[in-house]
């Protein structure tokens, strides 16, 4: 069921223009769906961030040990995990791009190349810092919460805090 | 041993990494998504506190999927915690247990170290440093680098593409920069 949006003025267009440049700037999806979901539709995402959850706890990934020994090199667990994911979306990729497959919807998948700037170095190092403090990247923030570690809840907030203050100072920043 | 007793177990390597390379299929078929979290914490900002800054500046709702998914971990996070979770203690390295004892973090019953990481332990300097501190370097690096470990280690390098392979490799050199030179002087604050 394809709607094209019927009630949109030039302001609006301008605005949505604006929006997407700040917005492709990132690695958030820039990939809007032509076709009006109901809010409901998006439980199917809920399901598969469920069933990603259980993995993350299940293998430990979630675990700030686990981390400690990826980083001092006294297990390979850690990067089983990630490889192998990386295999496996490769794969997924290539598969999906060869045989043209799309959506259950019937929509073209896209993929949109990410553009290199100073950022994911700088805030690659910075991140990579945290990581080995907390022990978590943002998905294990949530799953960690989710077995009962409420403290966490702080780490959470003080990451949205940090994500603030990286858009308050986005201008100012070399990128 | 059942198949109940078996999912209790933790799950090797080779199990977890290829389920969570399928996220990146998953998302995309089921609505053209690009597989990524740390997104979800700028539209947290967008929608509570965008106070002008042209960057929080979007229709969140637009991006409201990556809430649902982020939630979906929370829960997933819990199911895994009280239905299906490993009697024993986490199985660490040894090296690793007497590095840390001589801080005195000794109780492997939970994934996070709860001698570290609790409500009272924040108004310690450690704790204020592990928690705030490092959830403050997460929050701002993963967005100036403009994603985290599943939007630039999976999806980036899912997809080829080599600005997300250098800041996967920066992800690394902090992580080892911060365990193996400058963690020690946290943990003994």
């Amino acid at each position: 069921m394809l709607q094209q949006p019927t009630d949109t003025t030039t302001e609006q267009q301008v605005a949505e223009n604006t929006d997407f440049e700040v917005r492709s700037l990132d690695a958030m999806s820039v990939n809007e769906s032509r076709i009006e979901h109901k809010w409901y539709d998006n439980l199917k995402y809920m399901v598969v961030g469920i069933l990603f959850g259980i993995v993350f706890v299940k293998a430990e990934i979630v675990s700030w040990f686990r981390i400690q020994e990826m980083f001092k090199l006294q297990s390979f667990h850690m990067y089983g995990v990630i490889g192998s994911a990386v295999m496996v979306g490769v794969i997924s990729v290539f598969l999906i791009k060869k045989f043209k497959i799309k959506t259950i919807d019937g929509e073209e998948i896209t993929f949109h190349p990410k553009t290199f700037n100073k950022g994911q170095i700088i805030g690659g190092l910075l991140f990579g810092l945290g990581w080995g403090i907390t022990g978590a990247c943002p998905g294990p923030l949530f799953a960690q919460i989710g077995t009962g570690a409420t403290a966490i809840i702080v780490t959470l907030l003080s990451a949205i805090a940090g994500t603030w203050v990286y858009g308050l100072l986005r201008d100012k920043l070399p990128h | 041993m059942n198949l109940i007793e078996l999912i209790k177990q933790p799950w090797p390597w080779y199990v977890a990494g290829p389920l969570i390379g399928l996220t990146v299929p998953a998302l995309l078929i089921l609505g053209n998504k690009s597989f990524g979290i740390s997104s979800s914490l700028r539209h947290v900002c967008a929608a509570c506190m965008p106070a002008n800054i042209p960057f929080f500046k979007y229709d969140w709702k637009k991006e409201m999927w990556n809430l649902f998914f982020v939630a979906g971990i929370l829960v997933g996070g819990f199911i895994a915690a009280h239905f299906l979770a490993n009697p024993e203690p986490m199985v660490v390295h040894p090296d690793l247990v007497a590095d840390l004892a001589n801080y005195g973090i000794t109780d492997y019953s939970n994934l996070v170290p709860i001698q570290l990481m609790n409500w009272e332990a924040l108004i310690t300097p450690r704790g204020f440093v592990m928690m705030v501190v490092g959830g403050f370097l997460v929050g701002f690096g993963t967005r100036y680098a403009g994603g985290c470990t599943s939007g630039h280690a999976i999806m980036g390098l899912s997809t080829l593409q080599w600005p997300s392979l250098v800041a996967t490799i920066c992800f690394m050199i902090g992580g080892f920069t911060m365990v193996n030179v400058i963690l020690p002087y946290i943990l003994s604050l």
